[in-house]
């Protein structure tokens, strides 16, 4: 069976990685194409790049950076930020993107989401779902709803965000990356409720994001469904590494492909 | 020695990431659609495109069909990736009516046991003994379709490597010093480069003369 997946994702802006916490407040994290090559050797399954200031500054992604980290690394590479066009996205496959994640744009006009798939495939089709709890504080005692945040979470635009990722995937869109904007950079761990609610309603596979610190996060995220876990803080600020991570899935009998080298191969 | 290694130029294919993995094992792989310089590769590489009838659709509006075919049933060095792999078979169920490039006896069908699809990820490869070129691992796979696996092609000389998301499927094939692979090689770290490498040296072998 495939294996569940691990994901170093590196926000970049400027040609920078940086990071923030609920998309606010960015701090640098180092050169992305090292960045990359050091997350490979420690065994990651895929890398994803957002460009996080695009949208806001109305261009396409980095696409000199997305070329710098291709030459450099063999596994695929997601990249997101900016897409408003399907030319955009073939920019980007062009620079050595492998699948290319939509968020805002497919918000404005979802058949941007049928324009990409019908053009390159839907295994490059990929939503990103920036998603906000409904009502505030997370309360135990009413079923949670969650809606579509835009803008670096700066605008809610009122859009269910289950609905959205179930029209997202009927219009072509292949992966969904989900992020909880109430968790993310927060080390409060994944949405996992959120997470098991867009497990249940589509069939495509999924990517847990925002919130994780320890790899009993991941785990829960992986038990809700996520095909994949995605994390940025935590690596890049050394709380651990990609192979830790996966050496203790796996330890936990999760089925994760380890690093070919030895266990403690960084 | 490096072989010239011309990549199929077919419109939307992603040969980024095929271009930069062969640049790191030391090959500039040229990007063409001409029929002839198909026909004369030393080397060539299909890479993956989007949907079965768009592919062969772009294959037959440049005149690849005829080569293509010619240099997988003579053993020339070429190497077909993902949907690459499809095409090389009878048809797909992607796009019923539509021909494939049929030199390698197999049907492309929708991969009906998995639990979710599009297969996105790293799933094992584990090669039959017949394999030379393709060694035991684990590789990352992004199709929602997949080679049947036939007796017609250990019939025909074929050696299949296998994988498994809900049900068995080809993961990828090798005659001689052709290989189509259904995972993607180029995006499968340390196990991809080793099999380029091999496809490399394999077709350097078959260049000089030696049999393939």
């Amino acid at each position: 069976m495939v294996r569940l997946r691990v994901i170093p994702c590196l926000d970049v802006k400027d040609g920078r990685v940086v990071k923030g916490v609920r998309f606010q407040g960015l701090r640098d994290a180092g050169d992305p194409v090292e960045r990359a090559v050091a997350y490979e050797e420690s065994g990651a399954d895929e890398l994803c790049l957002l460009d996080v200031s695009a949208t806001r500054e109305g261009r396409a992604s980095a696409v000199e950076t997305v070329r710098a980290v291709r030459a450099a690394i063999g596994i695929p590479l997601t990249v997101g930020g900016g897409v408003r066009r399907v030319e955009d996205a073939a920019r980007l496959l062009d620079a050595g993107a492998d699948k290319v994640a939509v968020n805002t744009a497919a918000l404005e006009r979802p058949e941007l989401l049928s324009e990409i798939k019908a053009r390159l495939g839907a295994q490059c089709t990929i939503l990103s779902l920036d998603a906000a709890r409904r009502g505030g504080a997370e309360d135990p005692d009413s079923s949670p709803s969650w809606e579509v945040v835009v803008a670096g979470g700066t605008q809610r635009t009122g859009t269910d965000a289950i609905q959205w990722a179930r029209l997202a995937v009927s219009l072509g869109a292949g992966e969904i990356l989900a992020t909880s904007w109430d968790r993310d950079g927060t080390g409060a761990g994944y949405d996992v409720e959120l997470l098991r609610a867009l497990a249940d309603a589509v069939p495509v596979p999924l990517i847990a994001s925002g919130g994780a610190r320890t790899t009993g996060h991941m785990e829960t995220a992986l038990d809700a469904g996520a095909s994949a876990v995605l994390a940025a803080s935590i690596f890049h600020d050394g709380l651990t590494t990609v192979s830790q991570v996966k050496l203790e899935l796996a330890r936990s009998g999760r089925d994760v492909r380890l690093p070919l080298s030895s266990p403690t191969a960084r | 020695m490096r072989p010239e290694v011309v990549l199929v130029r077919t419109g939307v294919a992603n040969v980024a990431s095929v271009t930069a993995a062969l640049r790191r094992l030391g090959v500039e792989p040229r990007l063409s659609d001409d029929p002839g310089v198909i026909r004369e590769a030393a080397a060539v590489v299909l890479p993956g495109v989007g949907a079965f009838g768009a592919g062969m659709e772009r294959l037959d509006a440049a005149g690849l069909v005829t080569p293509l075919r010619a240099r997988v049933e003579r053993g020339e060095p070429t190497l077909a990736i993902c949907l690459g792999v499809q095409l090389l078979g009878i048809e797909s169920e992607e796009e019923p009516g539509v021909p494939g490039l049929g030199v390698a006896p197999a049907r492309t069908r929708r991969l009906m046991g998995a639990p979710r699809l599009p297969h996105f990820g790293w799933n094992e490869v584990a090669p039959d003994p017949g394999c030379t070129i393709i060694q035991p691992g684990e590789a990352y796979f992004a199709h929602s379709y997949r080679l049947d696996d036939s007796a017609a092609l250990a019939a025909e000389g074929w050696a299949v490597a296998r994988s498994n998301e809900g049900e068995p499927f080809v993961a990828a094939i090798e005659r001689g010093a052709v290989l189509g692979c259904q995972f993607h090689p180029e995006l499968s770290g340390a196990f991809g480069a080793a099999l380029l490498e091999r496809w490399l040296e394999r077709a350097a072998v078959a260049c000089a003369g030696g049999v393939a």
